[in-house]
């Protein structure tokens, strides 16, 4: 099964606080650390598993800057087959259609029987894999958290839905899936493996290369723009309990005793 | 402006909450907007919802056909495509059918898309001003959103505030015959219903709710001793769930279960909105996080700022000495 595997590199929440720069035009870059976004990571685990077991190729690919660069390697150090990084000037600050044309291009130029993102990324937004997948004509199931290789015309995937339900869904190949945290447990990646891959070649793909007009991408081709970003006003909110921790635990206590927290 | 359509969840034969907020985010796009209700499904479910769809929607469009009596994202796509103009500004609840069924939709109809809008800030033009979260809530961003060409917005549940007042008599339009071509390539089979687990949250008076700060498996027993110490139940965050530290029946959130306690301590949960989705009935929250910033803290009644695995040892030994 020949796989392609949609990946981002995001600022990493867990390592982060996320904080509006000072003039609101972006976060404050400075210090981030940066990963592979979440989901991305379920999902190239997904598709090395099902390449483990029914054989094929899994391919990753990445729109963004050089530094998008390292996920790719980190992905293939995990057991990605090959790596392919898109990146253009031009794609700056594409909104979600133009993030999916770019890989739509790229995607064009292969044969995938089965093609998967995250189900969501750092903007929370989740909808480059339906976008892509109508943009392909392909068939698409979002939230995917089980998958089950019937045969190489159709598979079977589990949706998770509200109350934890799980939605079962047959759907024919070839198909876009977006994979959801917790389908599996991925796997480590060490030093070693990162080294055993250091030196590979990732081929970068521009505008031209994937054949698309420049003004089709980035911001020229977007009808949905970031104005700023901003703290809300969010009224009032938690008071916060204050002094030595030993002040703030007698206070917490009183206040679970009026609420009946302590039984 | 252009009409506005709100797209009606449906399950059982009721309305999803979400049906009365998408009147009041239309309303705030466009207080002047004709505002059109949009309910698929077959047979008698289908009858009861836009009956009742009908108290708040000035027009109920309906669309019946045996083929969407479960909601299949692909074939109510295509439906839908048929009977939108090409200019429509389409609302769907940000939702597991809303985040299956809007990014799709939108190509389809050579339309923009925004995911999970939380407000609107007034149409200028085409541009529509909205605003959105990112980072889990930790950021909010406005975005200029161009509806010329129609959009597909979805927007967050709980975000709006439901429009109560049963005003309207609307009527109900029956375009189950433009529907078109039902075939779809993929098919639901049917829904597997989650698991109960050792212990039913839903029930629990106290909870006492870990996520990320717990940071290591050996670290739940913080929380055991905890929970042991005030009668309360151990409940969890989706990061917890999918580590695999917890059962699924634990976590708490749109994705996991709904919970209702008097009490509710977070502890080292950041506070996204699928978390604070899944609990109901306000019950007095602690949030226990490092992170002063962490969105748990707008919602929270009291506020810790302080390492749980630090911090909930002490306040365990305080209490078992009480």
């Amino acid at each position: 099964m020949e796989i392609l595997v949609c990946v981002k590199r995001v600022p990493d929440t867990a390592e982060n606080e996320i904080e509006v720069n000072s003039d609101g035009t972006d976060i404050d870059r400075d210090d981030l650390v940066y990963s592979v976004n979440e989901w991305d990571n379920y999902a190239v685990e997904e598709a090395i598993q099902i390449r483990d077991n029914v054989g094929g190729n899994v391919t990753v690919v990445s729109v963004g800057d050089e530094e998008s660069e390292e996920v790719i390697r980190r992905e293939m150090a995990m057991g990605a087959d090959q790596g392919v990084l898109l990146s253009d000037d031009a794609f700056n600050d594409s909104d979600g259609k133009g993030i999916a044309s770019i890989l739509k291009a790229e995607i064009e130029k292969g044969k995938y029987d089965l093609i998967m993102t995250g189900a969501q990324a750092d903007d929370g937004a989740g909808q480059v894999g339906g976008m892509l997948a109508a943009m392909l004509d392909l068939p698409y199931a979002s939230l995917v958290n089980t998958i089950d290789i019937t045969d190489d015309k159709k598979i079977k995937v589990g949706r998770e839905v509200e109350g934890g339900n799980i939605e079962m869904n047959e759907i024919e190949l070839p198909c876009v899936l977006s994979i959801q945290t917790g389908i599996n447990e991925p796997r480590y990646v060490g030093i070693r493996g990162i080294r055993k891959v250091a030196s590979v070649e990732i081929p970068v793909h521009g505008t031209s290369d994937l054949g698309l007009a420049s003004d089709a991408v980035g911001e020229a081709g977007a009808n949905v723009k970031k104005v700023d970003y901003f703290v809300p006003d969010t009224g009032e909110g938690a008071e916060i309990l204050e002094g030595s921790t030993e002040e703030i635990i007698d206070k917490l206590v009183e206040y679970l005793k009026a609420k009946g927290g302590v039984k | 402006m252009a009409q506005i359509y709100a797209y009606i969840v449906h399950k059982g034969g009721v309305a999803d909450d979400t049906a009365i907020e998408l009147i009041t985010a239309a309303k705030k796009i466009d207080p002047d907007a004709s505002v059109s209700a949009i309910v698929t499904g077959s047979g008698a479910d289908l009858e009861a919802v836009c009956k009742d769809v009908a108290s708040t929607y000035n027009e109920v469009i309906k669309i019946d056909n045996a083929a969407i009596t479960y909601p299949n994202a692909e074939i109510i796509r295509g439906i839908l495509v048929n009977i939108l103009p090409g200019d429509a500004v389409l609302l769907l609840p940000h939702d597991t059918f809303g985040m299956d069924l809007g990014p799709g939709l939108s190509i389809k109809l050579e339309s923009a898309f925004v995911a999970d809008v939380v407000d609107f800030e007034g149409l200028d033009g085409s541009n529509l001003k909205i605003v959105r979260q990112e980072f889990s809530g930790q950021v909010s961003t406005h975005m200029l959103c161009d509806i010329g060409s129609g959009a597909v917005v979805n927007i967050r549940p709980g975000a709006f505030t439901p429009d109560e007042s049963k005003s309207a008599s609307g009527e109900i339009v029956d375009k189950s015959s433009e529907a078109g071509d039902l075939a779809a390539r993929r098919t639901f089979l049917e829904t597997v219903v989650a698991e109960v687990g050792d212990v039913d949250i839903t029930k629990s008076e106290v909870l006492v709710s870990i996520g990320r700060g717990i940071e290591d498996e050996d670290n739940i027993e913080i929380a055991n001793d905890l929970a042991e110490a005030l009668g309360a139940d151990v409940s969890c965050s989706r990061p917890i769930v999918d580590s695999k530290w917890l059962e699924k029946s634990r976590q708490v959130g749109t994705s996991g279960q709904t919970v209702k306690p008097k009490v509710y301590l977070a502890c080292g949960i950041s506070g996204s909105f699928q978390h604070l989705g899944g609990i109901k009935g306000s019950p007095f929250m602690v949030a226990v996080n490092k992170n002063i910033k962490a969105p748990i803290f707008q919602v929270a009644d009291v506020g810790i700022v302080e390492d749980i695995l630090e911090f909930l040892p002490e306040l365990t030994e305080k209490i078992n000495d009480m």
